[in-house]
């Protein structure tokens, strides 16, 4: 099974092709026929009106056959669910044991770049400097443990949007993207090298903007993808400027071979490492939506609510993390760089969990949670506790899947409605959604013995024990952000759903008479991800002997530095007693005041705060207000605003001066106009009219046949040639 | 007798002559076109001969960059004809003097 790893991005690589092809001869013929059927224009406007009541909504009034949808579901979600098998059935052959013991598997497809440089370019001692790259896949317990997840919350979510998706003219279309996306972030996954991660990176990022645009005929949708791509692309930027300095420093690409370099050979990467570790950085911020690039990530809830799950919730948001975890060796070579990641993910989680606490839309809600969760987990990496952050990845993709899917359901439900506020009471009309999303809120929220309880607590944990030599006052502050940021989770969490669930029916009559239960391909995925979002975290336990499973089978990726002694830290057990229990007391008091404020209270108290500050409730309300403040500096700043400064500039300041001038010049003007008029003027009419004669002669020249002047370009060249020949 | 670089030079040169004679004298679109062709493919001659004589696969891999540029040329070529013969009914390079000053 093991020399399989090949198949396993093949598979989906495959359904893309054949979905792809059968999609687009089907539709070929038919012309211009989309799904919605609304052409550009139309949906447009209220697009403009209400843009953050943007609806996806799984339903096409007119119910027409769909073509070879049968064909489609079957490889759309076959290829998906073969590549799982294949990876589970790799694991299960290397096995568990020899995986958390150091065991990997890299298969070697073909070379891909030989670069012929000459060796004798300076280069450290240790350094691999081979100077080519190989297209070579390797498996070892981190790529495991994403390729698990991946693939199994991948499958899911492509039968969930069997029934999500099943009206939807463009179905074969987005099967086909779908399969490109498990591709790339196979690829990305098993990729043994970082240009091999940095196709699957790629790959995942144009797939997220094909999905996020899947309604391009709208144009929120299609802004929503082109934003995504542009500012991934600053991102990419970093990243890519990050591989060419690992390239450059060790001669090579190869993960082993250049952290076995690295952690061999300190001393004499050290220097570098700050630079190539923020250039990394400055990637995993665009990918996974870390502050200030997050922008793109709330806007990206425009496409249909599968991919929010599956995309910008479970995998591909996390490949910052996991690329992060995968460089830890250059990242504990770079202190600073690791005070940098830690600030920026503290600061992102608080940061987008009190925007998550004023947004009306239930996928943007999720959305700034999935901010702040990814928050925490590049928190976790920037204290150092990759393992930890890994964790969270895990349980993360199990029940932020399950949420998204659980909004889906309800969206769809509800005929496409997405604001909290026309929602209520949806807990006895769709039961089983009901359930699914309760478990995952209970989860995210840190109820104790649910996964990210866990997860979270191993983070806080890290967090609270971190030592940062240059600031050791540092990680308390932290970690007071990550405790008050968990308490805001609960708290906004617990009122989206309140407002969804509980209390009484709020919108029109026409959608209550809707509501209905969704199909078995949207709910039986929503079970198991519930189930495996309570159960998940049982791969971490702390406190018990051997109960930190997951910490031990990522061991080996935590290669040893040499002359850095690995610091184990075994707090005494009432500290790690202690935090838990102030995660929970802050957890409770979250999940109390959303109850009180919103389902007893029925929403009077955030009225009376917000009406009492005004000013902090618009700014929270309009996401401070960060995406007007791009616009303006750097959409219409640089491009319009900027010259329009500079005019200003120009007309006051720079103005003074010739203002004043203007007085003594206006009478010397007056002497000079009349010498202008007869002396000046004489002469250059003078020269204007001689020229213009002249040239008469001369534009006969031009007579606009190509022959001609290639006959005269022959002559010249024959006359050079000659005179060459001659007098050489 | 055996083939020397001078026949190939010879040939060649003979080619692009042509060729060029064709694009000066030539009134077609087409036949300018198919001229330069044959001054191209002189070219190639040339590095290919000169590549066999170096022992140099530089010559070859140039040609094959031309004869990939040609193609190119050709397109565009064919679309300017097609254009032209809408816009003037006629294939008369001599009719295409918007330009003249």
């Amino acid at each position: 099974m093991r020399n399989l790893l090949w198949a396993i991005p093949l598979f989906p690589l495959i359904g893309f092709l054949i979905n792809g092809l059968v999609y687009l001869l089907s539709h070929r013929t038919k012309g211009e026929t989309h799904g919605h059927g609304g052409g550009y224009g139309t949906d447009a406007h209220t697009a403009a009106t209400a843009p953050d009541t943007a609806h996806d909504t799984g339903h096409d009034p007119g119910h027409h056959e769909i073509p070879f949808k049968g064909l489609h579901t079957v490889v759309g979600v076959g290829s998906v669910v073969i590549a799982c098998v294949l990876a589970f059935g790799a694991i299960f052959d290397i096995g568990l044991k020899a995986f958390s013991e150091g065991a990997s598997h890299s298969i070697t497809l073909w070379r891909w770049i030989p670069l012929a440089v000459n060796q004798a370019v300076g280069q450290i001692p240790g350094s691999a400097g081979e100077w080519f790259v190989d297209v070579t896949l390797r498996i070892d317990s981190l790529s495991a443990l994403m390729l698990a997840f991946v693939t199994f919350v991948g499958s899911l979510i492509h039968l969930y949007s069997v029934g999500y998706m099943g009206h939807e003219e463009g179905f074969g279309r987005f099967f086909a993207y779908l399969n490109l996306f498990m591709f790339a972030m196979l690829v990305l996954v098993l990729g043994g090298n970082f240009l091999l991660l940095f196709v699957g990176w790629e790959g995942v990022g144009l797939c997220s903007y094909l999905l996020i645009g899947y309604y391009y005929e709208k144009n929120y949708a299609a802004d929503a993808g082109k934003k995504a791509f542009v500012v991934n692309r600053i991102g990419d930027f970093g990243f890519i400027l990050g591989i060419f300095g690992v390239f450059g420093l060790f001669g090579s690409l190869d993960f082993q071979k250049v952290f076995a370099a690295a952690a061999a050979n300190p001393a004499a990467y050290t220097p570098y490492m700050t630079v190539i570790c923020l250039l990394l950085f400055v990637g995993a911020c665009g990918k996974s939506a870390q502050f200030p690039l997050y922008v793109w990530l709330p806007d990206a809830m425009a496409g249909p609510t599968p991919v929010s799950a599956l995309i910008h919730a479970a995998t591909m948001v996390t490949a910052g993390v996991y690329m992060i975890a995968r460089c830890n060796v250059f990242f504990r070579l770079a202190p600073n760089a690791m005070i940098v990641v830690a600030i920026v993910g503290a600061f992102t989680a608080l940061f987008a969990a009190t925007i998550g606490v004023a947004q009306n839309d239930i996928k943007k809600v999720l959305a700034y949670s999935t901010v702040s969760q990814l928050g925490y987990m590049f928190l976790a990496c920037g204290v150092g506790a990759f393992a930890e952050g890994m964790f969270h990845v895990t349980t993360h993709a199990f029940f932020k899947a399950c949420l998204f899917l659980g909004a889906g359901s309800v969206i769809h439900a509800m005929g496409g409605e997405q604001d909290i506020r026309r929602m209520g009471g949806l807990a006895g009309k769709i039961p089983r959604t009901y359930r699914t999303f309760l478990i995952a809120t209970l989860t995210i929220s840190g109820v104790p013995f649910l996964a990210a309880f866990f997860s979270k607590d191993a983070i806080k944990a890290a967090v609270f024990h971190a030592e940062f030599q240059a600031v050791p006052w540092l990680p308390k502050l932290l970690y007071a952000v990550a405790l008050f940021t968990a308490g805001l989770t609960a708290f906004y969490m617990f009122r989206l759903l309140t407002l969804t669930f509980w209390g009484h029916f709020r919108g029109t009559k026409e959608q209550e008479h809707h509501v209905h239960e969704s199909p078995a391909t949207m709910t039986i995925p929503l079970i198991v991800l519930a189930f495996l979002s309570i159960v998940s975290g049982y791969v971490g336990v702390p406190i018990i002997e051997h109960g930190d499973r997951i910490g031990e089978f990522l061991r080996p990726i935590r290669l040893p530095i040499a002359g850095m002694p690995e610091r184990v830290h075994h707090a005494p057990l009432s500290i790690e007693l202690g935090l838990m229990a102030a995660a929970v007391a802050v957890a409770s008091i979250g999940i109390y005041l959303a109850w009180s404020w919103y389902s007893k209270g029925e929403g009077r108290t955030p009225a009376r705060l917000a009406a009492e500050w005004p000013g902090v409730y618009r700014a929270v309300a309009h996401k401070y207000f960060v995406d007007e403040a791009y616009e303006k500096v750097f959409v219409r700043g640089l491009a319009l605003d900027g010259g329009r400064f500079l005019w200003e500039v120009d007309a006051t300041v720079v103005d003074l001066i010739p203002n004043g001038a203007a007085a003594v010049t206006r009478g010397a003007s007056w002497m000079a106009a009349a010498f202008d008029q007869y002396v000046v003027d004489g002469l250059v009419n003078g020269v204007a009219y001689a020229l213009q004669s002249l040239f008469q002669l001369f534009r006969r020249a031009q007579t606009g046949r190509v022959q001609n002047y290639a006959l005269v370009m022959g002559g010249g060249l024959f006359c050079l040639v000659a005179v060459y020949l001659l007098f050489r | 007798m055996t083939i020397t670089i001078n026949h190939y030079l010879i040939v060649s040169f003979l080619l692009f002559s042509i060729g060029f004679l064709g694009v000066l004298v030539r009134r077609n679109f087409l036949t300018i076109l198919m001229s330069i062709e044959l001054m191209l493919n002189a070219v190639n001659l040339n590095l290919i001969a000169f590549s066999r004589r170096l022992s140099d696969l530089t010559g070859q891999v140039f040609s094959i960059f031309v004869i990939t540029i040609a193609a190119g040329e050709a397109a565009i070529g064919l679309a300017l004809t097609i254009s032209f013969f809408r816009q003037k009914k006629t294939l008369d390079v001599e009719e295409a003097h918007t330009m003249q000053g």
